[in-house]
């Protein structure tokens, strides 16, 4: 296995928002409220459920919480039709793979909700098995913390996220920008996603047999 | 303790090394070199009738002089006995054990866990790959005790060979040839199928019109 390029997306040149041909106006601020308001009150959820969090997701999507109310009772079962990826529960190393090709096969513009503890940082499951943290993998926009957050936690998420859509303009180019990755490519420097799985909390005691 | 182990000495003498009686359930440790001539033995002998293989799984112990064992969990579901038989790996030689494959179909993902988990080669196994671990996993076998819990590469390399694997790769060449070309299989492949080895093929041209 040849170990593959290291990717230099924080180096110069990445990240900075550049703004295209337009320049923010009272159209395209207009028009953005606009976009944004559509967006945010009809996003459909791409329901990632790996673990207990998925139960509380349900719990969400039923009839006592009811997603509906923000427009998402439409569960995109199939990533092309689908804007917001939840994904509620831990992610093994196997699922890497998978969670990447599903959030290239969505269509901008697209966000993504990390739910629960584990998604978030791998939670207990400091081990061989398991990234830490959804991050290291595909960007992330909201972070649900719980263990598993109750209903309400990932509805104030939803708003969140709400919030920051409509926060967004088409000012912004590299906004939607698809970033295309090889097998095998990080999305951050290495060096970051050691950094982001640092043992933290009671994880520091855990005791190494090497 | 089980009668079964009396009969057991009486058929093999010195194979049978030694049986204990652990939490009312009896342990018999044989030798590790005719497991499955004993194996084959219980479950094919009338008075035994062990048809009923519940678990195969390792055990290694914390310190570092013990042998490695294989556990082999039978029941005889007619007669509702249970037996534990344990074969000793010495950690100085070769972990290899022949496989029950031929004994029990139910034998097969169990061994490809125990050769995944803790590298326990079983000989004659039709299809030893990883069952948990992607195949290209290069960390080595995680419940071993040398194996650290966090394992052994870097969390940004951990992540990057996670990405590179291929999340389809898990399946079998066999799997996938079916998968996809389910009507020109090599003839060996088909007569196999056919004999219902893994499910029935669909006759090519003929459809169900009920």
């Amino acid at each position: 296995m040849g170990l593959g390029r290291v990717d230099d997306a924080g180096g110069a040149g990445a990240g900075r928002a550049v703004v295209g041909q337009v320049s923010p106006n009272w159209v395209t601020t207009r028009l953005d409220f606009l976009v944004n308001w559509a967006r945010s009150n009809s996003m459909w959820p791409m329901p990632f459920g790996t673990a207990c969090c998925a139960i509380e997701f349900m719990a969400t999507a039923a009839s006592r919480y009811d997603l509906s109310r923000f427009g998402m009772e439409r569960m995109g079962y199939t990533p092309r039709q689908a804007d917001v990826l939840i994904c509620a529960g831990r992610l093994p190393f196997k699922l890497a793979p998978v969670i990447r090709r599903i959030y290239e096969q969505m269509p901008q513009p697209k966000w993504v909700i990390s739910m629960g503890a584990c998604a978030s940082s791998g939670g207990i499951f400091d081990t061989y098995a398991m990234t830490q943290g959804i991050d290291t993998v595909v960007p992330v926009d909201v972070y649900v913390p719980g263990c598993p957050p109750r209903p309400e936690g990932l509805l104030y998420g939803i708003l969140l996220l709400h919030k920051k859509v409509m926060g967004e303009t088409m000012a912004d180019a590299e906004l939607r920008k698809e970033r295309w990755l090889e097998p095998g490519q990080l999305r951050i420097p290495a060096r970051l996603v050691d950094e982001l799985s640092e043992p933290f909390g009671n994880s520091i005691q855990q005791t190494r047999s090497a | 303790m089980n009668p079964t182990v009396e009969s057991l000495r009486r058929a093999f003498g010195t194979k049978i090394e030694r049986a204990l009686v652990s939490c009312g359930q009896t342990v018999v440790y044989v030798d590790r070199v005719s497991v499955r001539e004993i194996l084959r033995w219980l479950k094919e002998t009338p008075e035994e009738d062990y048809d009923f293989l519940v678990d195969v799984t390792a055990v290694e112990y914390r310190d570092p002089e013990p042998p490695l064992e294989v556990v082999y969990q039978l029941r005889s579901l007619k007669r509702g006995a249970e037996l534990r038989v344990k074969a000793e790996l010495p950690k100085d030689r070769a972990l290899e054990v022949d496989s029950v494959v031929p004994l029990w179909r139910a034998a097969d993902w169990l061994e490809r866990e125990v050769y995944d988990m803790f590298g326990i080669t079983f000989r004659d196994h039709p299809d030893l790959r990883r069952l948990l671990m992607w195949e290209t996993y290069a960390e080595g076998y995680p419940l071993r005790k040398d194996f650290p819990l966090r394992g052994r590469f870097s969390r940004a390399e951990q992540v990057r060979q996670a990405l590179a694997a291929n999340p389809e790769a898990h399946y079998s060449l066999e799997e996938l040839s079916i998968a996809q070309r389910q009507y020109d299989l090599p003839s060996d492949m088909r007569e196999r199928l056919e004999r219902g080895e893994r499910g029935t093929v669909p006759e090519p041209g003929r459809r169900d019109d009920g």
